[in-house]
């Protein structure tokens, strides 16, 4: 069984170009000023090469696909 | 700071009392401490001449930090101890909180006392360069003193590790742990997105160990008197003291140490006076509608700064100076601010001015953050004016769940929970406003912000 995979947004590489929530609107949304808001939950195996798609699609690489992890010592 | 008799007054003159406060700020008055008497009342400093060895200790004494996030000290310790190769400790003083000046007193009165928990912290996770990152550090009393105390301890040759004073500009989010490394690598200070965490990779490249000054001054008391000492305050959940900047109904603002669970009534004697926060009864019932309701002279109590939340004076009164009890009541304990807004102030006009300054403190590299905050300032603004539109407090609602969880740094976060509580705690006085009338009997402001002249904070240190 592979890992389970969450979507991640890096918000300061983010300007809003909204280009995943085009290729993934099962999972990406945009909030009223274009930024995306994301499903928390792990990306269906059915949906996870439309997501590689979305990452992939993002024009500053600010989507990405990270491995579920552990709670790390805070910021 | 005000010379009010608190929870931490005590003799001067006498040792360091096993279970008594204050531990950290020196007895006698406001006077900063000389190397030789710092070492002449709690000994020489306890070098363990060994890495790590210093982290179970921590562990045993249950210290979090003091900063605001309240982590395992040992744990963030052991984490930089283990990432390979040659670790940096910074001892972060930039209070950035305009509320808090905690951090500054310690620095001015004990500044030894941060130092010695600066050399054991290095020494235990393997450290050769460490870093005391404080406002003003080139130019102004503060930075002379810790010049002064810097060359003192070089003198003597108690050091073992080179420290250097780094500048913190004047800035909401400058004691940010990512906007910090982000200025001592020579580049802003504003927040960088995680991964990769500043224990894995942080100044210079280096694991770097960032540790708030209170927590480096509880850290060389645990090396010298051990875990049980520490524990001897506290609660068994959250041992030892803290700590907090009081700001008084009467305007006066102090610094005190308290021990964790220590009753808020206790810390806030003057403005939650005994025996008015009455029960309610027939006669007066409960909630603000009712105005002839007797009332301590403490409408609300913010704690944990602009980061943290309003709670009811009543409220306040039933709980202790602990994460478990206030977390209970809505709110956490941060870096130890807590204000006892007057009876006569508007709390709604307090929290929008404090929002519009949030609001201009952000960084603006995060797109809700940017977008959100201005607007929910604004939102504020309009609700601690007389009669709001109709739809402006949903629209703050809405917009402070939209910035929620979606910056890189807690800005946002914090700044939301701020809101949410006072739109709770002050739900009485936004009926009033919608209705055009506002409880308030004078417009003159509370709680403290920089002056936006200097970008200097007005607290009692700086003033």
């Amino acid at each position: 069984m592979s890992a389970q995979k969450q979507l991640k947004v890096n918000p300061i590489a983010c300007v809003g170009h909204g280009a995943c929530a085009e290729l993934l609107p099962e999972m990406i949304s945009l909030d009223e000023w274009g930024y995306p808001l994301l499903d928390p939950r792990p990306v269906p195996a059915a949906l996870e090469r439309q997501a590689r798609r979305a990452v992939g699609g993002c024009p500053v690489l600010a989507l990405r696909l990270a491995r579920l992890t552990q709670p790390q010592p805070a910021a | 700071m005000s010379a009010r008799p608190g929870p931490a007054s005590w003799a001067p003159g006498s040792g360091p009392r096993p279970g008594g406060l204050p531990r950290l700020l020196p007895p006698g008055p406001g006077q900063p401490e000389s190397l030789g008497a710092h070492f002449g009342r709690l000994g020489h400093l306890p070098y363990r001449n060994a890495p790590r060895q210093l982290i179970p200790e921590l562990e045993a004494a249950g210290l979090t930090g003091r900063g605001g996030a309240g982590f395992p000290v040992h744990r963030k310790l052991a984490a930089v101890a283990s990432a390979g190769g040659r670790p940096v400790v910074v001892g972060n003083g930039a209070e950035s909180e305009p509320a808090s000046s905690k951090d500054v007193a310690l620095l001015w009165l004990a500044p030894h006392l941060v130092l010695d928990g600066l050399q054991l912290t290095a020494e235990a996770v393997g450290a050769r360069q460490a870093c005391l990152y404080v406002h003003e550090a080139d130019h102004g009393p503060l930075g002379d003193r810790l010049r002064q105390a810097l060359s003192e301890r070089w003198a003597a040759q108690v050091d073992r590790v080179p420290v250097q004073l780094a500048s913190a500009p004047a800035r909401f989010l400058a004691g940010q742990e990512t906007a910090m490394v982000s200025l001592l690598n020579g580049g802003e200070a504003i927040p960088s997105y995680a991964p990769p965490r500043v224990f894995e990779r942080g100044v210079g490249g280096a694991p770097t160990l960032v540790q708030n000054v209170e927590t480096l001054a509880h850290i060389a008391l645990i090396a010298r008197f051990g875990p049980g000492w520490f524990r001897q305050l506290g609660t068994a959940a959250e041992p030892g003291s803290m700590l907090c900047t009081l700001h008084h109904a009467d305007g006066s603002t102090q610094v005190t140490e308290a021990a964790l669970g220590t009753p808020l009534s206790a810390l806030l004697a003057p403005d939650l006076a005994p025996g008015q926060n009455l029960p309610p009864s027939p006669a007066f019932p409960a909630g603000p509608a009712n105005p002839r309701r007797p009332t301590s002279r403490a409408q609300a109590v913010l704690i944990g700064g602009y980061h943290g939340a309003w709670l009811p004076a009543d409220r306040a009164a039933h709980l202790t100076l602990d994460n478990a009890a206030l977390r209970a009541g809505g709110g956490f304990l941060g870096a130890g601010v807590i204000a006892a807004l007057p009876a006569g102030r508007c709390g709604l006009a307090e929290t929008a001015r404090v929002v519009r300054y949030l609001a201009l403190e952000s960084a603006g590299q995060c797109g809700p953050c940017l977008n959100g905050l201005p607007r929910i300032a604004g939102g504020l603004a309009e609700l601690a004016g007389p009669r709001p539109g109709p739809q402006v407090r949903a629209d703050v609602e809405r917009w402070a769940g939209l910035v929620s969880g979606r910056g890189a740094c807690a800005h946002p976060d914090g700044s939301v929970r701020f809101v949410r509580s006072a739109l709770t705690v002050f739900a009485a006085e936004l009926r009033q406003h919608a209705n055009g009338r506002c409880p308030a009997t004078t417009t003159k402001p509370f709680l403290p912000l920089p002056d936006p002249a200097t970008g200097h904070h007005s607290n009692g240190s700086r003033r």
